[in-house]
């Protein structure tokens, strides 16, 4: 062949371009290859020879003699299978070598095609036929070659064109080719599933020759894979592989065949209950630690329901556990796992070597053994394995340190943190992890926090504490990675200053000269934190009446959660409520019972002209350079916390020079004024927001979400939405998609930029009012884009559901928790959690299962005459294979009814070996099978003579009432 | 499909064979074969032999300079692999006598030769090293 490929040789001085006699003798061998590469060091001397030997071989590869070619296809096979040289220039050259009558070449065709051919290969089909021919050889090393590059490379083309030759190769008398063929089989399978209906019959008689071993590892990993993408289908085989087990004295063969009983027995209890015996008895004869292990591995995860089998499960765990090999320790551990979730016994008796194992030095045993603490994790050990894992964490490295971290958090979150009992703690040890040096986790802990103070009341005062406790100290400030815990601190300081035993102090931190080591974002956050301790300081030196009242309404000790607007009304309603039980800084004296309010007496001496008077100088002076910063967010908020600062001032100053007396009437202050409007706003409670809030919206008619979103485009390139969120209250995988309800539910912390924002909204609804609902009235939630989540003018119709859907939720809450003292924690409702998405399987697979069931339930007439081998009439044929393979072993029969009870029997035909339903055997020769196979069948089973009954039910009507397993 | 790849590497990470059962491009092999020889390079001889990848387990052992790689599926047996791994070292060494790196480097067809006796398409499918030697000896007698 003339070389007229895509490929242009580079220059070519001596040879003129194409191949020539000199090339060929003096052409390089692979060996020279391999050599030349290692005495050229790695860098540019390797790679120009490389490129140099590249260069060579787009020369040979042409060559007409069939010798050069092969050769520079195996140093270009060599070049790229090692060194990730592209090759797919040479595949028609790999394809041209296949043809070759020397079975080198071919090797070294068929080798090159294997590893550099892709799906997309375009000279892929030109094998087909080169293929067909090999498979038809009467050199069963050449069918080998074909099988295993067929194995590789096989699509769909391939299946489709090659199923009858494959289907005759699995009737082949040589092992070696029925073998391979048998291993390429699966792969046919997944690329055209109609080689099912086909090939099945034979796969199964390989299955029932198990005198030859060769063939009958392949096999059985052939069934393992299809079983464990549809176990169902293959049910109806559970006899033969039940003899397999039993009778095989191969380790490979047996791992696999456990693996196929494991996904079988959790679809047929009865079968477990079978096949539970001889699992046993692999497990304490064997000596191989693989079968043993993989005993273990099924019975503790498939059969976990025999105790006797768990038990010796766990003591073959155990064993493995406290061997001195790291892999078995492994693997123990792995197992131990395994047997958590429903044997937690288990993991306790070996709590021991768990936790020694939590200072292994190889971090896969460390992993493993910390899964297992967790698993082992309940509401009554969880503060003691936390205060263990918080050791560990210290002295691991980072990265283990870290995951010990995350594990706790997930482990303790779970389920709107159902395991914690003491908030309080777990608050501290919140706080305890954001002090950990290596501790990574900042964005999980900096959620919890927030998420606590929204969803436990009665945790907040010890959370401002905690909050209080890491915002005072400098040292932390300088750590990046505690920066976002620090800004939940911050926030939760600000929020929650009424539980504050100083505000004074938390001021003081949220305004020290180190913050400027923040990032702009979260310094925002302490800036609007220092507003909302301003006025609360402000607020309880000038209205210290409306203080008390006020605050009776947020320390309600009630314990259902209600939403602000409708605690608002009783709370304005009954100014002086009966159960103020909590009152911190309350003046009267209903609440010196109180046990919480020990430094109410202090609070209330706290504020005092003159601390105010500090007060107000500290911000004044450390804010004052905040009004000047580049950050718009800082310069905004810090103007806030100047303005009302400076108002303040000089109110308060210039009340110094007057007289007792006009003290009195501080309520008629403009300030105060100011300050009553302001504390309104902010004592707007914050409460979790539902995850599936958005989708309770209904959406209203006539609007096509989906569609016209190109669109949209176009107006979003010009218009920059400010980012005015600088954390969020929503962990950011729960947040919705537009965005538009998370600025909603921060209107009051930003209530400036909130405006903008919305004179931005209106502006871009004049411009682009076609892509907005009519906006006729404010009762449709979707003319703002966003349920008013927590928006007390609006009691929307969303809100009062919420707030009766919460009131639901409590109420069972309620029930379960009378026993404990745990407090309420908000749940909003059981759909928190994004749905899992619903498994969808391949349709292949669906495909290849459909085909196996037709072909095992005889459902495949019509296909039957296709099959050369069976000589049998059509329509009969079927029912005979299945006969067949039913009537060996009578015990087979036992477990065929366990497949025939799954749901498809009344779908399909069933096989009545039934004792309530005897009929004769349908003819002489299936009778004789029965006792030619007899002999040769294991002698354990008890129901033996039921065999003898054996024939086929033809009665497709009544239903079998399998009980033979019972 | 229990075996996806097989890699062999020496100690300073040089790939001296790799097979793969499914196909993966050029790129994500070097870039899949880098990770895996960075992460059980560094491990040391009181680590056990198995690592968590992407979706894989890697089951590995080192012999001399060399260490064979095998990457299963979650499901695969762990300690299966490893006689797995240990058979195709004495099918090697049988073969070969003594079998070192340079042996695999320059006999690279032969190595691929004997994983096609014992493992396609995933699945072991001959687990006897006379029968797994049987065609490269007839093979070499011929020519």
């Amino acid at each position: 062949m003339s070389g007229s490929g895509s490929i242009t040789t580079a220059g070519g001085g001596g040879g003129g371009g194409g191949p020539s006699l000199m090339d060929s003798l003096f052409q390089r061998t692979l060996d020279d290859l391999i050599k030349g590469i290692r005495i050229h060091t790695p860098g540019s001397a390797q790679s120009t020879f490389i490129s140099k030997s590249l260069d060579e071989i787009r020369r040979e590869i042409k060559s007409t003699d069939l010798q050069t070619k092969s050769i520079a296809i195996q140093k270009l096979t060599y070049l790229h299978s090692l060194h990730g040289f592209d090759m797919s220039w040479a595949a028609f050259h790999a394809v041209e070598l296949t043809s070759s009558p020397s079975f080198i070449h071919k090797k070294s065709g068929y080798l090159a095609a294997s590893l550099s051919f892709r799906p997309t290969t375009e000279v892929l089909l030109l094998l087909t036929n080169q293929l067909r021919k090999d498979l038809s050889s009467a050199n069963q090393h050449e069918v080998s070659l074909a099988l295993e590059c067929l194995s590789v490379i096989c699509n769909q083309d391939f299946a489709r064109d090659l199923t009858p030759d494959i289907f005759t190769l699995l009737g082949s008398s040589k092992s070696f080719i029925r073998k391979k063929s048998i291993a390429c089989l699966l792969m046919f399978f997944g690329q055209y599933p109609d080689a099912v209906r086909v090939c099945f019959k034979r796969l199964v008689e390989n299955l029932e020759a198990a005198d030859n071993g060769q063939t009958l590892s392949a096999t059985v990993g052939v069934f393992c894979e299809l079983a464990s993408k549809e176990p169902r289908s293959y049910l109806p085989l559970a006899p033969e592989f039940y003899r397999i087990l039993v009778d095989s004295r191969n380790n490979w063969v047996l791992i696999k065949v456990l693996k196929i009983f494991g996904k079988l027995a959790k679809l047929e209890p009865r079968l477990a209950k079978k096949v539970v015996e001889p699992i046993c008895d692999h497990m304490k004869r064997s000596e191989a630690k693989s079968l043993v292990f993989e005993c273990v591995r099924t019975i503790v995860s498939s059969f976990y329901e025999y105790e006797f089998a768990v038990k010796l499960a766990v003591a073959k765990i155990r064993e493995f556990l406290l061997h001195s090999d790291l892999n078995l320790k492994y693997l123990g551990l792995q197992g131990l796992l395994l047997v958590a979730p429903n044997h937690l016994w288990a993991v306790i008796e070996n709590k021991d070597v768990v936790i020694k194992s939590l200072s292994d030095v190889d971090r896969n045993i460390k992993l493993e053994a910390l899964r297992l603490v967790m698993s082992m994790v309940c509401d009554d050990n969880v503060v003691e394995i936390c205060r263990v894992l918080v050791g560990y964490a210290l002295k691991s490295d980072p990265e283990f340190c870290n995951e010990i971290l995350t594990s706790m958090l997930s482990t303790c979150s779970k389920n709107t943190y159902e395991i914690v009992v003491d908030f309080d703690w777990y608050v501290s040890l919140l706080g305890e992890m954001a002090r950990i040096p290596n501790c990574r986790n900042g964005e999980e802990i900096e959620y919890q926090l927030i998420d606590i103070g929204m969803r436990v009341k009665d945790v907040r005062p010890e959370l401002v504490r905690v909050g209080r406790d890491l915002l005072i100290d400098p040292a932390l400030l300088g750590n990046p990675f505690i920066h976002r815990i620090l800004s939940a601190a911050a926030w939760v300081s600000g929020e929650y200053v009424r539980f504050s035993k100083n505000p004074f102090e938390i001021m003081e931190a949220l305004l020290q000269p180190r913050t400027n080591l923040l990032p702009p974002s979260i310094r925002a956050v302490y800036i609007h934190s220092a507003f909302k301790v301003l006025s609360f300081c402000l607020h309880s030196f000038l209205l210290p009446n409306r203080t008390a009242n006020s605050l009776s309404k947020f320390v309600d000790m009630e314990p259902d959660f209600t939403y602000s607007d409708s605690e608002r009304e009783f709370s304005e309603t009954s100014g002086l409520r009966p159960h103020q039980e909590f009152n911190p800084r309350d003046e009267s004296e209903t609440n010196a019972d109180n046990a919480t309010n020990s430094s109410s007496s202090l609070k209330k001496d706290a504020f005092t002209r003159e601390s105010v008077v500090n007060l107000l100088t500290l911000v004044l002076t450390s804010s004052s350079p905040l009004a000047g910063s580049h950050d718009v967010e800082i310069q905004e908020r810090g103007r806030n916390l100047l303005g009302l600062a400076h108002l303040a001032q000089q109110e308060i100053s210039c009340h110094d020079d007057k007289s007792k007396e006009k003290m009195v009437d501080r309520d008629d202050l403009k300030t105060s004024i100011i300050i009553r409007l302001i504390d309104d706003a902010l004592s707007e409670d914050f409460g979790p927001v539902s995850s599936s809030a958005q989708e309770r919206v209904s959406i209203p008619d006539g609007l096509l979400l989906e569609e016209n979103l190109s669109k949209l485009d176009v107006i979003c390139a010009d218009v920059q939405l400010p980012k005015t969120k600088s954390f969020s209250l929503i962990r950011p995988g729960f947040l919705p998609t537009d965005g538009d309800s998370v600025s909603s539910r921060q209107n009051e912390e930003s209530e400036t930029s909130a405006a903008e924002s919305t004179s931005l909204l209106s502006e871009h609804r004049k411009r682009h009012g076609l892509f907005y609902l009519p906006s006729d009235d404010n009762k449709k939630k979707a003319s703002r884009g966003f349920p008013p989540a927590n928006d007390p003018n609006k009691k929307g119709k969303d809100v009062e559901d919420l707030v009766k859907l919460t009131d639901e939720s409590l109420v069972l809450k309620k029930k379960s928790n009378a026993a404990r003292p745990r407090p309420v924690v908000v749940k909003l409702d059981e759909g928190e959690r994004v749905p899992v998405a619903v498994k969808k399987t391949q349709s292949n697979d669906d495909l290849i299962s459909g085909a196996v069931r037709d072909v095992l339930l005889g459902n495949e007439s019509n296909q039957s005459g296709k099959q050369p081998s069976s000589g049998r009439r059509k329509g009969k044929a079927p029912s005979k294979v299945d006969l067949g393979s039913e009537s060996k072993n009578n015990n087979m029969e036992e477990s065929f009814e366990v497949g025939n009870s799954s749901k498809r029997r009344s779908k399909h035909r069933t096989h009545g070996k039934d004792k309530k339903h005897p009929s004769p055997p349908v003819n002489d020769e299936n009778g004789e099978t029965n006792k030619q196979k007899s002999g040769s069948r294991h002698g354990r089973h008890k129901a033996r003579q039921r065999a003898e009954d054996g024939g086929l039910n033809v009665d497709v009507q009544k239903p079998v009432i399998p009980d033979f397993l019972l | 499909m229990g075996i996806r790849f097989v890699l062999m590497v020496n100690k300073q990470g040089q790939t001296r064979l790799a097979q793969y059962y499914e196909y993966l491009t050029l790129e994500e092999r070097r870039a899949l074969e880098g990770e895996i020889v960075r992460k059980c390079l560094a491990r040391n001889e009181q680590q056990c032999s198995f690592v968590e990848h992407r979706t894989y387990k890697i089951v590995y052992r080192r012999y001399a300079s060399l260490f064979f790689l095998v990457g299963v599926d979650n499901e695969e047996n762990e300690l299966a692999i490893l006689e797995f791994i240990h058979l195709l070292v004495e099918t090697m060494d049988r073969h070969f006598g003594n079998v070192c790196e340079l042996d695999i480097m320059f006999h690279l067809e032969k190595a691929h030769f004997m994983l096609e006796e014992m493992v396609m398409n995933g699945c072991i499918v001959e687990t006897s090293k006379a029968n797994i030697l049987a065609p490269i000896q007839l093979m070499d007698k011929a020519s």
